[in-house]
């Protein structure tokens, strides 16, 4: 239980669903038909939500990106085969745009998440007075909804606003003001900044839970060895956190991946589509514009990326366990 | 020479002790002063908050100080319509989740059937899919569903789930994850506690619902938990399914309330009400919040 072995859940739940019926077999031969019957009835709700819901837009994602299907449209949709693929990668210039925000989104604040979620962690694993004091602070962002913080830094991104008059003041008034939003080289840096702001906190946790799983004796072992902070942290805290790692790594970059709200309420993807994503673009021509056959060829480029970040997990994992 | 060991000790200790005070202190300011801003602006007039911007009375109480700007919420937009939507929208998503996602998992680990791994292991395979991939397409999909309305006493067949709660609620009710971990936790309950429930002639709906579910209690705060928060926050997806104002969410609401005008006393009074219940929600249970967070990358 307490182990973060499993990355992903699927790893985990061999390991812990055994059969929990091992009945004597007059038991089972009793009541075998009713629970049975009654297994279905209990299972059928949520797996036929899931079908409806789940496995049925999926499918409909993959059907639809080969048609040119609209949202509101008296003609049934047409096969229009890989119309839309080609139309994204050759006249869609907004599109590709989209990817290389996305993925400049990703490679900044992948690292930079983990990195400063993982230093924290430490922080507060410290045995000192007030750390959960400090977590709890720490937390606060991602309670909080992502759209209230988007506004409250809309506000604070301005020409007139608090992070201009910060560094105004650490610099002794030698700072121009710059309207972080509108101007295509600051507008994305500035949310990424908020990004990471935001959801550093989570990360944190997880990495927290990581480093209490590190058992204090092979600290104490280090120390008897004479090593010293950072070699403890090399052969022990590192290692250990091995698996807790890639788990992190995984979800910051599937959720940096999705990024929307931060672009939908603070810039609408501009200016001049500095700050367009996949998954804006994917709502934007899917639904706005209702080419939802060409949308949901956007969203199924975008899935192939998390698939292909999950199959590196998966590989990275069996690698070592 | 053992005592001046000992006091060099200390010092060295104490001076370890203020070095990592001081970026916890920086950083609790970094992750602190947003939200402050917003609580003390959403009692100011605009004037004086694009005055204060420069100086420490930006997050201080002090000048014209009053409540005008949450008059001024109401007055504009149906905010306590909003909040009902989002309520009840939020309440059904967890209630509903706990009972549906709590007896799958119930079966998954506890009682034994044809397909039972295949089920699991299928949905299992669905955590893979982040929702931003079907949104679109099942926005496509709910618009051809078929649904019953209520016109003028009599109940109609119509197609189409767009502009209604149900397209809030009924497509995030079930849910792979929540699955997994009742399943996970459920199975850690001895199976003898059944066998002899069975004995005494209990069906298995009493099992779950008498003896399973009273001894679950933190997987169900924790599934609660998680789906809260999405559900309370949710943005995209009503944002593509509602455009009645009747049935817009807190978000949604806002989102359109900042778009209209920017008086920014009233925006920070919206965003104040809006994060002030689950701020406290998350006060008064943060043992809880924060070990559910964990429970969500920590398994096996």
């Amino acid at each position: 239980m307490t182990t973060p072995r499993a990355v992903e859940p699927a790893v985990g739940v061999t390991a812990t669903t055994s059969p929990a019926t091992t009945k004597p077999s007059f038991l089972r031969r009793r009541g075998g038909r009713h629970g049975k019957s009654a297994a279905y009835a209990m299972v059928a709700p949520a797996t036929i939500l899931l079908f409806l819901f789940l496995v049925v837009p999926v499918l409909l994602a993959v059907g639809l990106s080969f048609t040119n299907a609209r949202l509101i449209s008296p003609n049934p949709p047409r096969f229009v085969g890989l119309d839309n693929f080609i139309r994204a990668f050759t006249a869609d210039p907004t599109f590709v745009r989209s990817l290389i925000n996305t993925f400049l989104f990703a490679v900044v604040v992948v690292p930079v998440q983990a990195g400063l979620g993982l230093l924290m962690a430490i922080l507060v694993n410290q045995k000192l007075r007030g750390t959960t004091f400090f977590r709890i602070v720490y937390f606060i962002p991602v309670v909080t909804s992502i759209v209230v913080v988007s506004i409250l830094w809309r506000f604070m991104y301005q020409p007139d606003g608090m992070v201009n008059s910060f560094i105004d003041t650490i610099t002794f008034g030698a700072w121009e003001s710059i309207a972080w939003l509108n101007n295509p080289s600051t507008a994305l840096p500035a949310i990424i900044v908020m990004s990471i702001w935001q959801a550093v906190g989570f990360h944190m946790i997880i990495w927290l839970s990581g480093l209490q799983t590190i058992p204090e004796e092979l600290y104490e072992a280090a120390r008897m060895d004479g090593a010293d902070a950072w070699q403890q942290f090399k052969s022990v805290t590192w290692p250990g956190l091995r698996p807790t790692m890639i788990f992190i790594l995984v979800t910051i970059t599937i959720a940096a991946l999705g990024l929307f709200v931060q672009i939908d309420v603070m810039t609408q993807g501009g200016p001049v589509d500095s700050t367009t994503t996949l998954v804006y673009h994917a709502v934007r021509r899917g639904y706005r514009e209702q080419q939802t056959g060409y949308g949901a060829a956007i969203s199924l480029i975008f899935f192939i990326l998390v698939l292909l970040v999950a199959t590196i997990q998966r590989y990275l994992t069996r690698d070592k366990d | 020479m053992a005592g001046k060991k000992s006091l060099d000790m200390r010092a060295a200790k104490r001076r370890r002790t203020i070095l990592l005070y001081i970026p916890m202190t920086l950083l609790a300011i970094t992750f602190m002063f947003p939200l402050i801003f917003m609580f003390v602006s959403s009692l100011k007039p605009d004037a004086q908050i694009l005055a204060d911007v420069d100086s420490i009375n930006a997050f201080l109480p002090v000048g014209d100080i009053s409540f005008a700007n949450y008059g001024g919420v109401f007055e504009r937009v149906p905010f306590a319509r909003f909040l009902f939507n989002s309520v009840f929208v939020t309440v059904l998503i967890v209630g509903l989740g706990l009972l549906v996602n709590s007896m799958a998992g119930f079966a998954l680990s506890r009682m034994e059937w044809s397909g039972r791994k295949l089920v699991l292991s299928l949905i299992i395979a669905t955590l893979i899919v982040p929702f931003e991939t079907i949104a679109v397409p099942m926005v496509y999909w709910v618009s051809k569903l078929p649904t019953l309305v209520w016109e003028n006493g009599i109940l109609k067949y119509d197609i189409g789930w767009l502009n209604s709660y149900e397209v809030m609620i009924v497509p995030f009710i079930a849910n792979a994850f929540s699955i997994f971990l009742f399943t996970q936790n459920f199975s850690t309950i001895p199976p003898s506690i059944d066998e002899a429930a069975r004995i005494d002639g209990a069906g298995w709906f009493t099992i779950y619902a008498r003896i399973i579910v009273p001894l679950s209690g933190p997987v169900f705060a924790t599934v609660a938990i998680l789906t809260f928060l999405p559900a309370w926050n949710a943005y995209l997806w009503p944002l593509m399914v509602v455009q009645q104002e009747s049935l817009r969410p807190v978000m949604v609401g806002m989102q359109y309330f900042f778009q209209l005008n920017t008086a920014w006393g009233e925006v920070m009074a919206y965003t104040s009400l809006i994060t002030l219940p689950v701020l406290i929600m998350f006060l008064v249970f943060q043992r809880a919040f924060v070990s559910s967070i964990a429970a969500s990358g920590v398994k096996g």
